[in-house]
């Protein structure tokens, strides 16, 4: 279970909210209202006043790596700091299986990163992202690159994510996408976040 | 071997008009630098002008207390120098603190080797001695720390997404700046490697050169200059070292983050 109690930063309301395992929370709200701050604040990559518990433990109790490998954030356009993603990646069975399964090869993997495309980088991102096992995703626009047809494929990948036991957290501005993916629904708006109907 | 020969005032404005090539060449290419050129001509003609007075003064009194109180501006000085050639800074006296302590350490260890061990003068704090060896030390490495603490900034700031990146994975902060890191002591050592290459051929050091000129052989002069090379450059990747550790930490916080709303960004 994935507690925000008050979570407060700079650019953002006051935010309280639960997530459980096997969960998919979406969050939506019109651009600039601090979607991907209340991602980063979560995940501690930006200073915040509040607390945030996963599994009953705040994150104070613990280093912020610690914190981060259990609860992961991934940007819209993540970075990269080596040359080739298989530098990134660890290769077993299941890291492969889902990059089959996101229409990637080891074509991508070794071609140096500033010679993917935007959208080749996105999905190679989620696979780096889940390829450690963390408890929680937190997935900011996981298929803004993306066309319909490959979009889909990462929508599979983020369902059986949720099959596994894995809770999701994730801004999109696709409204479709959020009622397709989200258990649960919310609209970020400069009040605070409000529910919105099943 | 010819003695030392006293320059008139006369020598010096004679040689001053070269600076008139430059100030001819901001005005014909319309580079816009004659009033920089002038005013930091002007500045250095006071402060050397004015140095040169202090010494006299200092070389008379052979005093540990003007040795030390010289030296400490000396550090002072210098650690404002290294913030003022950044173009992306750090916010904070810890800046500041961070160029200065590092310099104040090299200087120390530098002059006390240098000149406590190695040249041993009689006394030890001997003026003549100990403020040219640690004026070298701090020139030499200031520069170097300058230029490792420029390259820390702006390249933490160009590769923010590959940092936070790695944080979110769990890295450290020194695991996710590790590139960053390395590059900014490999820049910050590069000058002084690079001048041990090129000196003796391609140029004579400055304090080879006076010494030289000074009546001094030639031989014993270059044994003087590779003490000071081999000071400046551990002095350089030492204070490299230390400084780009602690920009680092500035650069984040004890949550692992990366602060670049701590980057002073002009």
């Amino acid at each position: 279970m994935l507690r925000v109690d008050n979570l407060k930063t700079k650019g953002l309301p006051l935010i309280s909210l639960e997530l459980s395992k096997g969960e998919c929370v979406v969050i939506q709200g019109a651009s600039g209202t601090g979607k991907s701050l209340l991602l980063r604040a979560i995940a501690d990559l930006d200073p915040a006043s509040g607390q945030v518990f996963l599994d009953g433990a705040e994150r104070q109790e613990m280093s912020g790596p610690e914190w981060r490998r259990q609860l992961r954030y991934v940007a819209a356009e993540s970075g990269w700091w080596e040359e080739t993603a298989r530098q990134h990646i660890p290769s077993t069975k299941r890291t492969r299986r889902w990059i089959e399964a996101l229409g990637l090869s080891d074509v991508q993997l070794d071609r140096k990163i500033s010679r993917l495309s935007t959208g080749e980088r996105q999905r190679l991102s989620l696979v780096r992202a889940i390829s450690d096992n963390p408890k929680f995703l937190l997935l900011d626009e996981p298929t803004s690159a993306l066309d319909a047809q490959t979009a889909a494929l990462v929508e599979e990948l983020i369902r059986f994510q949720v099959l596994s036991d894995r809770g999701i957290l994730m801004v999109t501005h696709d409204e479709e996408q959020a009622k397709r993916l989200g258990d649960r629904r919310y609209r970020l708006t400069r009040q605070g976040l409000e529910a919105e109907a099943a | 071997m010819t003695s030392y020969i006293e320059l008139s005032y006369w020598d010096l404005v004679i040689a001053s008009l070269f600076l008139l090539i430059n100030g001819g060449a901001s005005l014909a290419f319309n580079l816009g630098i004659e009033r920089t050129l002038l005013l930091n001509g002007l500045r250095m003609i006071v402060q050397l002008g004015a140095i040169g007075f202090v010494l006299k003064f200092i070389f008379a009194q052979t005093s540990p207390f003007w040795t030390i109180m010289l030296a400490i501006v000396m550090v002072l000085v210098a650690g404002r120098e290294v913030i003022a050639r950044q173009s992306i800074g750090i916010k904070g006296w810890a800046y500041y603190g961070l160029g200065t302590t590092t310099l104040f350490f090299v200087g120390l260890v530098g002059t006390v080797i240098g000149v406590g061990f190695l040249i041993g003068p009689e006394p030890w704090y001997a003026p003549r001695f100990v403020l040219p060896v640690l004026g070298m030390m701090l020139g030499n490495t200031m520069s170097g720390i300058a230029l490792s603490l420029e390259t820390l900034t702006t390249m933490a700031n160009r590769e923010q997404n590959a940092i936070e990146a790695h944080l979110a994975m769990g890295a450290s902060r020194f695991e996710a700046m590790r590139n960053t890191h390395r590059q900014s002591l490999k820049t910050g050592m590069m000058p002084i490697i690079n001048a041990m290459a090129a000196s003796g051929i391609v140029s004579l050091p400055g304090m080879m050169t006076g010494q030289i000129i000074s009546g001094v052989d030639p031989v014993e002069a270059t044994k003087y200059q590779l003490l000071i090379m081999f000071l400046i450059a551990g002095g350089t990747g030492l204070g490299v070292m230390l400084a780009s550790f602690g920009g680092v930490y500035l650069l984040t916080d004890e949550r692992h983050r990366l602060r670049l709303d701590r980057l002073d960004i002009e």
